[in-house]
């Protein structure tokens, strides 16, 4: 299918170039040259997919990504897509060899190629798109890199600016623009633009089509800088000149009016359709129009024209005519062609003259008269002269704005004559832009003394200067094919019969052209004084300033009225957001399960065992217990939370889970002795002090309701879901497969090492990053001073307390050591593994600190830590891979049993290499904890305040 | 026996919930530690309460569930002991770390205003 494979090269093949050109190293000439190629290559895809097209096959390319929400990634190819593929891959060719002269060798090259291509690609994504939501992704990368290229010199304010201003208004536009597709999608009920394009009444139909167009819309004129959104595109002109000329003629700004004519058969059509666009079209033509007349800076004067000839597209779109449609599609080509050469003409003479201003410039024409012709030509072509392309598509408009003004309506009826004058504007600001810098008296107050640039910078503006002139002359033979193809593939049967010829005869139209050209010439003499006296700003609109409004909406948002809602509904107190969490937890589950009634299921009760009543009394008190001491008495919290864990433990081994029972045992031991050794740095509280003020009993009461609430619910659930039959869950096939397929008997064991083998992986890693981040966290611990000091009960010798338990205890150090293996071997098959066993072990560790003292394990510990953590996540990870190169997936066990003679049989599975990783880094991670935290005794007594910046412990060094 | 464990389930939750809403990192580790036991009790209920059936099959066979306890909610509930543990083990070091920091044990650093 080569089809497909144009679409798909056109689109990767920019992202590609971009990425390689990243990487590259910096030198012009080189990125200049990939860019080069990566655009060539593109622009030959795109034409290969119009040939492919205009033999009468529509490419098209469907990769599903999540087809149940109607998602799928498409690309497809019409004639409208193609022609700005075209113009996109075409114009940033041009732009690309421009830019390789343009651009100094001081700046930062990888990276502004590297977004240029990749903005390309965003662009290409966007036409060729064949899905709403694609699309707008693609919109939203075209803002995301435009934002990059016009901040591409960071370090100039003007840059920074303007460009975050772009990227507020069109990424802002964006959303709405996917709000509305979203409606769209949903009116529709698919997001494939073929079907969208293929159902206009139902959607103009549509209750929420208003929603739709509003949402859309905003969109559309953010990006195409339609008034009163159009104040962003000046400040972008902090760009670069390649940038400019690529963003503001052919691409970026373009985007809205695509967007529009993409849409324009299910959207247009309406009242509410023109009734927008139409008076936003109107104004912005008129106003960037007029405005432009008073720029001082060429590039100024440029963007202030493109605003005003994108409001003249957005108006023709915005007649519901067809054949203005075609004056739209036709003048949005012509404008790309024209505008591009004129901004890289602006950029030409910045270079070799150091300066835009057109009061400084004066008589060029002497030194570069190359340049000058070029200029001279392209702005005609903006001022709508005869025999080029902008005279054929403006003649196109005023014949569709007489058309128009035979309605009633008082819009339709000025159209003429705003037409004529802001032609007349344009002749204008374009004489002004050839007269200013090429004609008058040569001057030699410049920062550079001008001259001809290298001829490769002039052969991108020589190639459009040429097309203006080629189109203009032969409209038809040229441009026709393709606007023929774009036009029909937008109206299909519905398109007109027009005509693309350079005379009609001498009709109204030509008669307002010729009124046009003298009107501007005179508007220009007229204002020759005024515009050289220098005066700043624009007469009669000196008060719109749109960058004002901006910044003091953009304050108010992001700091008057964020501060205020952070004030009104914001706390940074941890208790309140907590009891937030609880009783927001506790009103989703009673919201949730109300409707459905909570209550007992049917299922027959099992008789209470007076032991388990008994003992879960006693849970209960020790728990109730350690919430009411845990403020003063922390050493009796410590202690009757191992009480609730004992009688959870006895439960365990209870109701026949003696895995759960010997984990949840060991877990006990450690953590009570970790809470005890953090126990002495916890400040002094006394009993009496401050508890006893009313609002703090009426917060407790508050808590307790909330508590008690929370318990309850607890209960509740617990309870409705014990009284019912448990649902048939995959544990019967754990029991079916676990020594058939796992080679244990020890199911829990087997799920835990073999089947959900990759979740224990995932959960030792955590392990072993839990314990690397107390390791760290301790390393620079500053006890509070109150603390540092030797307590009362370590004063003396404790081992002369302690003799004959310590020795028992490092007696005991073989034994546990010996049980832990036992419980790791026998794991597989009988209650133990590797968690259980590295607990047991580290358990010998903690009696050895309880036996001799911190400073006693310190100089004899013979235990890296760290090393036992990597190589458990090496085993773990080793045991996994290694199933690869069998050709099994990641982490498939083999097994066998050894058969040992009177030992009897060793289960031989690799799932058991498995938990000995789990067993050696549960042990380092734990015996890790616990070096640091013991550690920190032996540090503050060594040494007084201020506390030396040392490592814990001999615990990272091999 | 069911209402008996739903009772020490809410117990231990209620219990947790209270310390967790009080001012002092330590009755914070508390809570945290009760809240978890009574969370690992409700998914270990799940899988009922059977008695002496532990899922250590014969070797040989297939288990017949009739005849073994759950062993899903039981190797659920193993996994949530030991990131329990992991978790602990970190709070009491953020513990310590702060009041070394704050100099005080207020959860938010500073005694409230």
């Amino acid at each position: 299918m080569p089809d497909t494979f144009y679409l798909i090269a056109a689109v990767l093949l920019p992202f590609l170039g971009a990425m390689v050109a990243m990487m590259l190293p910096q030198s012009a000439r080189l990125e200049a040259w990939l860019a080069g190629a990566v655009a060539l290559l593109t622009l030959v895809m795109v034409v290969l997919g119009y040939s492919s097209m205009a033999a009468g096959r529509m490419p098209r390319v469907e990769i599903p990504w999540v087809p149940e929400l109607g998602l799928s990634f498409v690309l497809r190819m019409d004639g409208f897509a193609a022609a700005f593929a075209m113009m996109v891959s075409g114009i940033g060719f041009l732009i690309v060899l421009y830019a390789r002269y343009y651009m100094s060798p001081d700046d930062p090259i990888p990276r502004f190629f590297a977004f240029l291509l990749a903005f390309m690609g965003s662009m290409l994504g966007m036409v060729l798109s064949g899905n709403l939501i694609q699309l707008v992704f693609f919109w939203e990368l075209t803002s995301l890199f435009s934002f990059l290229l016009i901040g591409y010199w960071q370090n100039v304010a003007a840059a920074r600016d303007g460009a975050r201003m772009a990227l507020t208004v069109t990424a802002g536009g964006g959303l709405a623009l996917f709000a509305g597709m979203l409606v769209l999608g949903h009116i529709v009920g698919s997001y494939d633009l073929d079907v969208v394009l293929a159902s206009g009444d139902l959607i103009r139909n549509h209750p929420l089509y208003h929603v739709a167009l509003v949402l859309i819309l905003l969109g559309a004129l953010t990006k195409s800088a339609q008034f009163p959104f159009h104040f962003w595109l000046p400040h972008a002109m902090a760009a670069p000149t390649p940038v400019s000329a690529y963003l503001h003629s052919a691409t970026l700004v373009k985007a809205g009016i695509f967007l529009m004519a993409r849409l324009w058969p299910v959207l247009a059509g309406t009242d509410a359709w023109f009734w927008i666009l139409c008076p936003i079209g109107l104004i912005t033509l008129l106003l960037g129009a007029y405005v432009a007349i008073f720029q001082h800076d060429m590039k100024s004067l440029l963007a202030y024209s493109t605003i005003s000839h994108l409001g003249l597209i957005t108006l023709l779109l915005s007649l519901n005519s067809d054949l203005a449609m075609v004056a739209a599609v036709f003048h949005t080509m012509n404008h790309a062609t024209f505008k591009a050469s004129l901004f890289m003409a602006a950029g030409i003479i910045d270079h070799e003259t150091g300066t835009r201003d057109i009061r400084r410039l004066s008589g060029l024409n002497e030194t570069m008269p190359f340049t000058a012709r070029l200029a001279l030509v392209a702005a005609a072509a903006m001022a709508g002269v005869p025999l080029l392309n902008g005279f054929i598509s403006k003649e196109m408009f005023f014949t569709e704005a007489l058309t128009a003004s035979t309605m009633p309506t008082f819009m339709h009826g000025i159209l003429p004559i705003a037409a004529t004058i802001a032609s007349i504007f344009a002749v204008t600001y374009s004489l002004r832009f050839i007269h200013g810098a090429f004609f008058g008296p040569a001057t030699d107050d410049l920062p550079k003394r001008p001259h001809e640039p290298p001829q490769f910078m002039r052969v991108p503006v020589e190639v459009l200067v040429f097309t203006c002139m080629v189109v203009g002359i032969l409209p038809a033979a040229t441009i026709g094919p393709l606007l023929d193809v774009a036009v029909r593939s937008i109206l299909g049967d519905a398109t007109p019969e027009y005509s693309l010829a350079v005379w009609h005869g001498f009709n109204l139209p030509l008669v307002m052209s010729l009124l046009a050209l003298a009107g501007g010439a005179l508007m220009y003499r007229l204002l020759y004084r005024h515009l050289n006296a220098g005066i700043d700003g624009t007469p009669l609109l000196s008060g719109l300033d749109g960058r004002r409004a901006f910044d003091q909406v953009m304050v108010f948002l992001s700091w008057r009225f964020a501060r205020t809602v952070e004030r009104l509904m914001g706390t940074d107190r941890l208790q309140m957001q907590l009891r937030l969490v609880v009783c927001i937890a506790f009103l989703a589950a009673t919201l949730t399960l109300l409707p459905h009634g909570l209550r007992a299921g049917d299922l027959r009760l099992t008789p209470v065992d007076p032991v388990v009543a008994i003992l879960w009394a006693i849970g209960g008190a020790c728990a109730i217990g350690a919430a009411y001491q845990a403020k003063y008495h922390r050493l009796a919290a410590v202690v009757l939370l191992g009480g609730t864990g004992l009688i959870t433990c006895l439960t365990f081994v209870w109701f026949s889970a003696p895995d759960l029972a010997l984990t949840q045992l060991l877990v006990e031991v450690v953590t009570a002795v970790l809470l005890l050794l953090g126990l002495r740095w916890l400040p002094r509280r006394f009993e009496s002090a401050g508890s006893g003020d009313l609002l703090a009993r009426f917060r407790r009461l508050r808590d307790l309701v909330i508590a008690v609430a929370a318990g309850g619910g607890l209960a509740a659930i617990s309870y409705a879901m014990m009284t019912r039959a448990s649902p048939e869950g995959i544990s019967r096939q754990f029991l079916a497969r676990a020594y058939a397929e796992g080679g244990g008997t020890n199911v829990v064991n087997v799920i835990l090492v073999d089947f959900r083998g990759f979740d224990t992986m995932g959960e030792i890693t955590v392990l072993g990053i839990v314990a690397l981040t107390v390791f760290a966290l301790l390393r620079r611990f500053r006890p509070a001073p109150e603390s540092v000091g030797v307590p009362d009960q370590q004063q003396g010798d404790a081992r002369d307390w302690l003799l004959v338990p310590a020795v028992t205890m490092r007696m005991l150090f073989p034994i546990i050591f010996a049980v832990a293996v036992y419980l790791l071997l026998r794991g597989h098959d009988l209650p133990g593994g590797g968690f259980a066993a590295g607990l047991m072990l580290s358990i010998g560790i903690l009696l050895q600190y309880m036996a001799g003292g911190a400073r006693w394990v310190e100089d004899h510990l013979r235990v890296l830590p760290l090393r036992w953590m990597s190589v458990g996540l090496l085993l773990a990870v080793g045991t996994g891979t290694a199933a690869t190169f069998f050709g099994k997936p990641f982490l498939t066990s083999y097994f066998a049993y050894a058969n040992l003679g009177p030992l009897g049989k060793l289960p031989l599975a690799s799932a058991v290499i498995f938990d000995l990783g789990v067993f050696a880094l549960v042990f380092g991670a734990t015996v890790l904890i616990l070096i640091a935290l013991a550690h920190q005794s032996v540090r503050s007594q060594r040494a007084a305040p201020p506390p030396p910046p040392e490592a814990p412990a001999r615990v990272g060094e091999d | 026996m069911e209402l008996a464990l739903a009772l020490a389930i809410g117990i231990l939750g209620g219990s947790g919930v209270w310390l967790l809403m009080r001012p002092r990192t330590f009755q914070l580790i508390i809570g945290l530690s009760l809240l978890s036991y009574s969370v690992n009790l409700f998914i270990f209920s799940m899988g009922r309460f059977p008695i002496g059936s532990p899922p250590i099959l014969e070797p040989g066979g297939a288990g017949d569930p009739a005849n073994y306890a759950d062993p899903l909610p039981q190797s659920l509930v193993l996994t949530a002991i030991v990131i329990g543990f992991a978790t602990t083990a970190l709070f009491l070091v953020v513990m310590m770390a702060a009041r070394g920091l704050t100099g005080g044990d207020h959860v938010d650093g500073r005694p409230p205003r």
